[in-house]
């Protein structure tokens, strides 16, 4: 119930703000984009291989659906730390923090409800880009499970980078500073798998496995991976207890 | 109500509040006197769960900050320096926000809202932007979010911080009137407010409680009465000094006066303080003794002292010892080259 009335008001103090517009905005823009091209190839492949007089499998899900999540999720990786950076820091450069922490409210329902505020928006930025997707239904039959399992990776990806950027976001009274630590950790997370292209030792497969994008990889496919499901969870359990301790540590250091 | 014991709280290398320990009776209005940095705010943080103390317990409403801090929070409102308002909320809305995490219960949410908006005048403003509003309306929204939930005990850190004179009077008011249902501790370095609304006051310098008493007898030693005369020459032949000098000495005389001090002259009227000895009744007397005289009595009443010297007598008087013990520390490392000195003659003798 607390972390329902939490999370409203962030809510509200996004819509209120030009974040969330920022922030959808921006994404709108790149998201159309990345399926206007996907679409573009599709066709031209589509053109060739009629001439060539030889008949491809032409599948939307392969050939558009998936490119598209792919660069989504990387465009995730730009937008999470915009998402995050006020949650904390703006209530401790406030002082708004002391009506929280004084009030009669467990730490963990205030961390849930500005995390779920944070998915909220998120998610909300991700139906954007559905609409494109729709288009493809008018146009074609794409299975839709495929699709609902890429949006269901998305917004474990982005639950995980979510929960992270909400722990940076106590750790300091700056947005700004919030917000490129964030961006900084987001992007570190992503070029941990280019480590795996390079080497093939033991230690070069565990540092590409913490790479969220890795793990992104069978859901954009449309299969739903136990290994990358568990990988996505403990991320967000990790993110959300650091934040726990880092507030509880506020007390002693304030 | 409120019970603090041997508190304690220590950062990186500063002891903000030092050993203090305190009561607090159900419906008093306490004044927390201390000047800037002397560990007001720490306590009071203490007092909220906002902080927890390094050593010492505190117990508010029965119970302990640290281990029952939800029913403490429950029952306590605190309103911080800086009022805590969200600047993109409408009044009535970050009200009902505050209503909702205090935990009041859905129906009556919008009773309670309106109730602390007319308590603290600021229904016209309800449907503005905190961000638009004044400093004085700031200040009143934060009090209208302390007392949301009907709290036995309000911890207000500088309620009149920043307003006019007429929001302050207004505040005051507020404050006193919330006095009884509640038990109040307020912050302040505005002394006669103090004086005006808080029946007890406790002052605090370094860190450490130097006084915790009522109002009538900080400013009222005991026993002694200190009173305040005006007299004027029977004939307007002016005031010189040789009569201000019979003035005073006539008044010396009288029974029972262990001082008299010559403070001012004003358009020919001297004024006087005459302080009695212990548990002397002083004022009758002096009267007789200027009407014998042959002198005007202008004005004669009874003064304490001075909110104003106590405060000031009491926390110079640590800040001197503090500086006493520092110069202690230093004595033995001065005395070490003097050691030096008198052995390099002795080696050399020998």
């Amino acid at each position: 119930m607390n972390t329902f009335t939490i999370c409203r008001k962030e809510l509200s103090g996004y819509f209120r703000s030009p974040i969330a517009y920022g922030v959808m905005a921006f994404f709108a823009l790149i998201a159309g984009y990345f399926f206007y091209v996907a679409v573009l190839i599709f066709v031209r492949r589509g053109f060739e291989s009629q001439m060539m007089g030889q008949s491809f499998p032409m599948d939307m899900n392969e050939w558009i659906i998936r490119p598209v999540f792919s660069n989504i999720s990387v465009v995730g990786l730009f937008l999470i730390p915009m998402i995050t950076m006020r949650l904390f820091a703006e209530e401790k450069r406030s002082g708004t923090i002391e009506l929280l922490t004084t009030s009669p409210l467990f730490d963990l329902e205030i961390i849930l409800g500005k995390w779920l505020a944070a998915l909220i928006l998120y998610a909300a930025m991700l139906g954007l880009s559905l609409i494109s997707m729709l288009v493809l239904f008018a146009y074609g039959s794409p299975d839709w499970k495929p699709l609902m399992v890429g949006y269901l990776g998305l917004l474990l990806q982005g639950g995980a980078l979510l929960a992270i950027g909400t722990f940076i976001s106590t750790c300091t009274k700056n947005q700004i500073v919030a917000g490129v630590a964030g961006f900084a950790i987001c992007l570190l997370l992503w070029v941990l798998s280019w480590v795996s292209e390079f080497e093939t030792s033991n230690l070069a497969s565990v540092i590409s496995y913490l790479s969220v994008l890795s793990h992104f990889e069978s859901f954009s496919k449309g299969v739903i991976d136990s290994k990358d499901l568990i990988f996505y969870l403990s991320a967000i359990f990790v993110g959300l207890f650091l934040t726990a301790r880092s507030l509880e540590t506020l007390r002693w250091r304030a | 109500m409120i019970k603090v014991e041997g508190l304690t709280k220590r950062y990186a290398r500063t002891v903000a509040v030092d050993n203090v320990s305190f009561e607090v009776q159900k419906g008093q209005i306490v004044g927390f006197l201390g000047r800037n940095g002397a560990g007001k705010t720490t306590t009071m943080r203490v007092l909220t769960c906002f902080l927890p103390p390094t050593e010492g317990t505190a117990n508010v409403a029965g119970f302990d900050v640290q281990k029952q801090s939800m029913e403490v929070k429950k029952r306590i409102g605190y309103l911080p320096e800086t009022p805590p308002l969200y600047p993109e909320m409408e009044v009535h809305e970050y009200l009902k926000f505050v209503a909702r995490i205090k935990g009041i219960p859905k129906a009556e949410i919008q009773k309670r809202v309106d109730d602390v908006m007319k308590k603290t005048d600021i229904t016209d403003v309800r449907m503005k932007l905190i961000s638009k509003l004044s400093k004085g309306y700031r200040q009143r929204v934060g009090l209208a979010q302390a007392i949301m939930h009907n709290p036995e005990v309000l911890i207000l850190d500088e309620p009149t911080a920043g307003l006019d004179p007429q929001q302050i009077l207004e505040t005051r008011n507020l404050i006193k009137g919330l006095a009884g249902d509640h038990t109040i501790i307020l912050s302040t370095h505005i002394l006669p407010e103090v004086e005006q609304i808080c029946q007890h006051v406790m002052i605090i310098a370094r860190g450490k409680l130097v006084a915790t008493d009522t109002m009538e007898n900080l400013t009222h030693p005991a026993g002694v009465e200190m009173v305040n005369v005006e007299v004027t020459p029977r004939s307007g032949s002016g005031a010189d000094p040789a009569l201000a000098q019979g003035v005073q000495q006539s008044l010396e005389k009288v029974a029972g006066v262990s001082r008299v001090n010559h403070k001012d002259t004003l358009d020919g009227r001297l004024i006087f303080t005459v302080e009695g000895l212990h548990g002397r009744q002083i004022r009758p007397d002096i009267a007789r003794a200027v009407v014998e005289a042959g002198w005007n009595l202008q004005e004669l009443h009874a003064v304490g002292s001075r909110l104003e010297e106590i405060f000031l007598r009491l926390t110079t008087a640590v800040e001197h010892s503090d500086e006493v013990a520092k110069a202690e520390v230093k004595e033995p490392a001065a005395a070490e080259p003097a050691v030096e000195v008198t052995d390099a003659p002795a080696g050399e003798s020998k």
